[in-house]
């Protein structure tokens, strides 16, 4: 049978098929849509959200080492929080296999940065395998428990965003038999102290060479011969990239990533007049091939930035004299207004930063939806780095200011939960004078409103504990912890105005749910009223989409404000600004 | 069909239901036995921000990706954006551009950025055919804004070789079942737009 799938449903389809006992992560793009395929579709797997990547992989070796296949999902950025059990966990080996998703983001379509994670596995040890389309990341994830199984391996399967969010037609399998395994003691395998270690780092040098004859052998590395001169050597969707502009050219698609087949590239560039690599980011096919004296090249005609395409492609080769043309766009492109993403109309944040614009604090920011509060108009963010980061780097701007109250912290309910906990731990222990601001709308937004601690439910839909917020802010030992409105711009105004001149750590939290997840919330509908409109665009100036100028100017030609009904939520923020009082709820205006 | 890959580029605004659209594309492709490879990017795609798919359908699809300017079919649910698109476009390509508009509170609040006065003129100027949808209007009639998609879907269903039963039961399949009506209601609509001005 066949299904148009994403590389992201195929895996979770192949978690069905390589009899996964337990799946688990915490939502990042590209690769949230795995997890939440599990829970809807394929619910004999069991999957849960974990707070963060490092305790969804360590439950994932937990599971591992308890005798059922683990599968862990996560970005690349993720892996990096993971990094810590990783680099260990190469050391033991498994029991059950264990296979990590890392889901890269070449191009940063949602992301801080674009990393490249086969480095990661080259760094830890382990092998990956690297698919072209849906139906090698469903049929890789079956080869790689089996690889995690045979060599005792953590197994990374790197995915990127065209290969996650591409879908393509699949040939679905059958769930293959798993053998049973059971939890087995063994502290010289598990026990890592440096006598067992310096063991087991010998054990993980041989099976690099084990797997390195594995990568000769298996036909996941395999050779497209059309009797060309010239070859390509790539993997991923760089591989499909290659074959769209130059399919009559000679392949070595690359599969099985790391360890590389190198004795056959050898052979098979020996064989050609010219081979060049493929690849997206870094050089990391060609630099190990130019270590081992193999003469390719790459980089030099493909850039290290951004994710390639067919155009970037069709360039390299053409500038490398391989191809005669190029197809150049016919049509020049237009210069246009941009259209950044914005925060939604009626979005609870929107209070927040309202407020923080006003009072012309300092901003540390997060991971989140809230990021968007750095955009223009609202111009109310000031950092962002990584997950958690918001209330370390309060703290350190504290500590060369004398006093960051002039500093608030910005962070998400999930981001909180993920890592801002050890963060403002922090600020009590060193006894910091920073204001947290902790923006609840209980759900994991930006990424499409997964579940998390803080919820009351699980992935898979059953009831949870509700972790509270200011219960858990309170037992850290933060002796200033209120919360707030954020639809009230006065009282959360004058809540940040007051926590940032109490001394020692505040935290204020904002309470209001998202207004597109779990429910989409819709509240009457404000409307402007022309007559009392004076065109001073206070409203255009909180970035709600739902406001927009209306054909009808003021006396000097500036326009005046209409509110979209479809759009407008209810949220009151903009009513509470306009200084004319021109924003009504429409009900309200009708009667008058 | 012809060994030939027929590249369709759907563009709009967060929201407007350019995944949906997209998926139906490929669907309908799949379902006639041929070969088909759709890409977007998620993440942002409910925040306003520009979304844009490619589907690319033929007997063997490579790239996910669509090469600039070989672009055969532009779907676009917002005129400007349908203007952002159009290096993308073969100068023979076919561009279906609802008249919608949407305007983001980064142009009405600063005096930088404006939006083009009339987006359709400007995408005329430089393809020859070119289909513009009072979608909105249609959808209205209809009694549902949000079927701009589906209207332009059936636009562009008389542009591909593919049955008209199997759109039909494509969008039953992928569409809730209380839009399902609207919906079909909503692709004949599209049926029936006049195709002559793109026939060279």
């Amino acid at each position: 049978m066949k299904e148009l799938l994403s590389g992201n449903e195929a895996v979770a389809r192949g978690a069905v098929e390589a009899g996964v006992k337990v799946a688990v992560a915490y939502p990042g793009t590209p690769s949230t849509e795995i997890l939440e395929t599990i829970a809807e579709r394929h619910r004999s797997v069991y999957a849960q959200w974990s707070p963060n990547e490092k305790v969804a992989f360590e439950v994932g070796i937990g599971a591992s080492l308890g005798g059922g296949r683990a599968l862990v999902t996560m970005k690349h950025v993720g892996l990096n929080v993971a990094a810590d059990p990783l680099m260990t966990f190469a050391y033991t080996g498994v029991n059950a296999g264990f296979v990590v998703i890392s889901a890269d983001d070449p191009e940063m379509h949602s992301s801080q940065n674009e990393q490249d994670n086969r480095i990661f596995a080259r760094f830890a040890g382990i092998p990956f395998f690297e698919p072209a389309d849906s139906q090698e990341s469903k049929d890789m994830l079956l080869a790689g428990f089996e690889v995690s199984e045979r060599f005792d391996t953590p197994v990374m399967l790197r995915m990127t965003t065209r290969i996650s969010h591409t879908k393509t037609i699949v040939e679905l399998g059958e769930p293959v038999k798993v053998s049973e395994r059971k939890f087995v003691k063994d502290p010289s395998k598990y026990v890592m102290v440096p006598a067992n270690a310096k063991v087991r780092h010998q054990v993980l040098s041989q099976r690099l060479v084990d797997l390195q004859k594995f990568s000769e052998e298996t036909e996941w590395n395999r050779i497209e011969s059309n009797g060309s001169p010239v070859g390509i050597i790539a993997g991923g969707v760089a591989y499909q990239h290659a074959k769209e502009v130059a399919p009559d050219f000679d392949y070595f698609k690359i599969g099985f990533g790391y360890p590389l087949p190198i004795e056959r590239i050898r052979k098979f560039v020996a064989a050609h007049n010219i081979v060049l690599v493929v690849e997206e980011l870094e050089p990391f096919y060609e630099e190990q091939l130019k270590i081992a004296g193999i003469r390719v090249e790459g980089k030099k005609y493909f850039g290290n930035l951004g994710e390639l395409n067919p155009t970037r492609v069709a360039q390299g080769l053409y500038d490398a004299g391989l191809i005669k043309n190029v197809v150049h766009p016919g049509i020049e492109a237009e210069k246009l207004f941009p259209r950044p993403p914005v925060l939604c109309p009626g979005c609870p944040h929107r209070g927040a930063f309202m407020a923080l614009r006003k009072l012309g604090v300092a901003v540390t920011g997060d991971i989140g939806c809230y990021t968007l509060g750095m955009l223009k108009p609202l111009n109310a963010l000031d950092t962002c780095i990584c997950m958690g980061a918001s209330i370390g780097m309060a703290i350190g701007i504290e500590k060369v200011n004398g006093s960051a109250k002039g500093t608030v912290a910005v962070i998400g309910d999930s981001t909180f939960f993920h890592s801002g906990i050890t963060g403002l731990l922090d600020a009590v222990y060193n006894q910091s004078n920073v204001t947290v601001m902790i923006l609840d709308n209980g759900a994991t937004a930006m990424t499409g409103g997964q579940e998390h601690p803080g919820t009351g439910h699980t992935l898979m839909g059953t009831p949870a504990n509700r972790t509270d917020i200011e219960t858990l802010v309170k037992a850290l030992g933060v002796k200033n912890c209120r919360s707030v409105d954020p639809y009230d711009y006065e009282a959360t105004l004058k809540a940040i105005e007051e926590e940032t001149k109490n001394p020692g750590p505040s935290v204020i939290v904002t309470h209001r749910p998202c207004v597109l997840m779990p429910k989409r919330i819709m509240d009457e509908p404000f409307v402007v009223d022309l007559e009392l409109c004076n065109a001073c665009s206070a409203c255009f100036r909180i970035s709600c989409p739902a406001i927009a100028a209306s054909p009808q100017t003021n006396e000097r030609g500036h326009p005046k404000a209409v509110i979209d009904e479809t759009m407008c939520t209810g949220c009151m923020l903009c009513a509470q600004i306009c200084p004319t009082e021109a924003i009504v709820l429409k009900s309200k205006f009708v009667a008058a | 069909m012809t060994d030939k890959v027929h590249n369709v580029m759907i563009v709009g605004v967060g929201g407007q239901g350019v995944l949906l659209a997209s998926e139906i594309i490929s669907d309908v492709a799949m379902r006639s036995g041929m070969d088909v490879k759709k890409s977007e990017v998620h993440g942002m795609s409910q925040r306003g921000g520009v979304v844009t798919s490619h589907v690319r359908i033929g007997k063997k699809v490579y790239s996910p990706l669509i090469q600039e300017g070989e672009t055969d079919f532009l779907m676009a649910f917002e005129q400007a954006e349908g203007l952002r698109a159009i290096n993308w476009m073969r100068k023979d390509g076919i561009a279906i551009i609802s008249r919608s508009s949407m305007v983001p509170a980064i142009v009405t609040s600063s005096k930088d950025f404006t939006y083009p006065d009339d987006a359709v003129a400007e995408i005329k100027k430089k393809l020859a055919k070119v289909i513009a949808v009072d979608a909105d209007k249609i959808a209205a009639e209809l009694g549902n804004p949000r079927l701009v998609n589906t209207i332009l879907i059936g636009v562009l269903s008389n542009c591909l070789p593919f049955e008209a039963n199997i759109w039909i039961e494509t969008i039953k399949s992928l569409v809730k079942p209380k839009l399902v009506d609207i919906n079909l209601k909503a692709l004949e609509r599209g049926r029936q737009i006049k195709l002559e001005a793109v026939k060279a």
